[in-house]
């Protein structure tokens, strides 16, 4: 069976780059312009934009919206109160298991704005349209909608300069206008540990902002590789390896993004019950002495094999392989020893607490 | 553009005769298609390399191939730079990203590998 790839508003902005695109959650997407290690050293130096068009964005509008979406996601969104304000969080189902990892902004009076996988884009909308009750509005705004984020530590100079004004303070969303013109909302959040902002915007404006972007000579476009490298430095999870269905967010290491200050939230008493009684399993950070880990390669503690790579890569910073795999907990300790078996050798890995790199524009 | 004093075989390899030595490495469309070489694997003094069998693994931060030997032989060199500078591969992989020199077994297993214009059109095919 061929599939059949969507294409981003971009798509065009790409092939005229030289971009090598694959297939990604069902999209065409560019993996690499001139090449991965030198987009994601342009994101830590300087800037880079990405295309995250693919990404889901669902808009969640009523008088019950607050209340139907706090019983949805697992974080506490009595912290979004404010307007403008985002929050990470996880969303599970009654086992406690993750549907998927979302930011919810707090875009205007009984208003929320999520941005989700692109991935997972039908079964979220599917998932939440069935739990909101009647009278909460639930749209489906990915195909109108375009996504660029700008990230770096001189994203912030630009896109100040594009927009007139400093964009909102980290984890806030507000609307602003680029070069006098383009109305779009500003995000200060993003997905590679660098400051920056996620440029929302009608899919029909993101050819003409991201060559507004690219005019600046410091801003380098960059793939799903670069984009990739940079989360994996940070230990960001990445739903489909770090995390899915099957795990639940204690043993993933999403603790703080689950609130059982809260009565009542799908998966609540599942997650209570490992949170108290700790988890078997748990995601941890590995440094790894040679080689590339790689999703999916065995991971060894005396010989014997306890667990497998969730995510594994090249850190183009600390020049060497990183990774993250799912060990018995009683393994999870900062230094421990194990080892991971690339190919036909083992490799040394050891126990790392995320993020891998530890300064950057946001650790400043 | 591939050199006209070189052989390439179907897994992107290329071969230099010199004497009854070959050096070998991979090809610009294999460097290209793999992006920036971060590891390479390869063979030590003395180890005997078989054709069409693997000899190696080269890495690069978002996949992992394995190094096919174009033709027979023992290794007499190894290019010890690409340890430390595997980047050479991606940018000079037909003179300064070479890989192993072979002592040749069997010089007419040449006959068998593509010249330049026969594998500028294998890979047009295979794009």
């Amino acid at each position: 069976m061929t599939e059949v790839l969507s294409r981003t508003p971009l798509y065009e902005e790409h092939l005229a780059a030289g971009a090598r695109m694959v297939p990604f959650a069902g999209f065409e997407m560019p993996v690499q312009y001139a090449g991965i290690i030198d987009e994601h050293r342009a994101v830590r130096s300087a800037a880079g934009i990405f295309d995250v068009c693919h990404m889901a964005e669902f808009r969640v509008f009523g008088f019950e919206a607050f209340d139907a979406l706090q019983k949805l996601v697992t974080n506490d969104l009595h912290k979004i109160d404010e307007m403008s304000k985002a929050v990470y969080t996880v969303m599970c189902d009654e086992s406690g298991g993750i549907i998927d990892d979302l930011i919810v902004y707090h875009t205007g009076d009984l208003e929320y704005l999520i941005i989700a996988n692109a991935s997972n884009r039908a079964v979220d909308a599917e998932w939440i349209a069935a739990h909101l009750p009647e009278g909460v509005e639930f749209v489906d705004e990915s195909d109108r909608t375009g996504l660029i984020a700008l990230q770096g530590p001189e994203a912030v100079r630009i896109i100040t300069e594009l927009s007139g004004e400093e964009p909102p303070e980290r984890f806030h969303i507000a609307e602003a206008r680029l070069d006098d013109s383009i109305p779009v909302l500003l995000a200060r959040t993003g997905y590679t540990g660098e400051d920056g902002v996620e440029i929302v915007c009608a899919a029909s404006d993101a050819p003409a902002i991201w060559r507004l972007l690219l005019s600046f000579e410091e801003v380098t476009p960059c793939g799903l590789g670069a984009r990739d490298t940079l989360r994996l430095e940070m230990g960001y999870p990445l739903h489909g390896s770090d995390m899915d269905r099957s795990i639940d967010p204690i043993s993933a290491g999403l603790s703080w993004v689950v609130s059982l200050k809260k009565d009542e939230f799908n998966g609540r008493a599942v997650l209570a019950a490992i949170k108290e009684a700790g988890p078997e399993r748990k995601l941890v950070g590995l440094t790894v002495s040679e080689g590339v880990p790689r999703h999916g390669y065995p991971v060894l503690h005396d010989g014997v094999e306890v667990g497998t790579v969730a995510s594994g890569t090249f850190s183009p910073t600390l020049e060497h392989g990183i990774a993250t795999a799912y060990v018995p907990a009683a393994l999870a300790e900062s230094g421990t020893c194990l080892e991971i078996s690339v190919r036909r050798k083992n490799v040394s890995a050891t126990v790392t607490r995320p993020p891998f790199v530890k300064r950057t524009s946001l650790s400043a | 553009m591939n050199p006209a004093d070189l052989r390439y075989d179907k897994e992107h390899e290329w071969v230099r005769v010199e004497g009854d030595v070959a050096v070998i490495g991979i090809s610009d469309f294999a460097q290209d298609q793999l992006g920036e070489v971060v590891y390479v694997d390869l063979p030590d003094a003395g180890d005997e390399l078989v054709a069409g069998d693997t000899f190696g693994e080269i890495e690069s931060v978002k996949s992992v191939s394995e190094l096919f030997a174009p033709v027979s032989g023992t290794v007499v060199e190894v290019n010890d730079e690409l340890d430390t500078a595997s980047e050479v591969i991606n940018s000079d992989p037909y003179g300064a990203g070479w890989m192993v020199k072979i002592k040749l077994s069997d010089a007419s297993q040449l006959d068998a590998l593509m010249s330049a214009g026969e594998y500028e059109a294998f890979v047009a095919n295979e794009a």
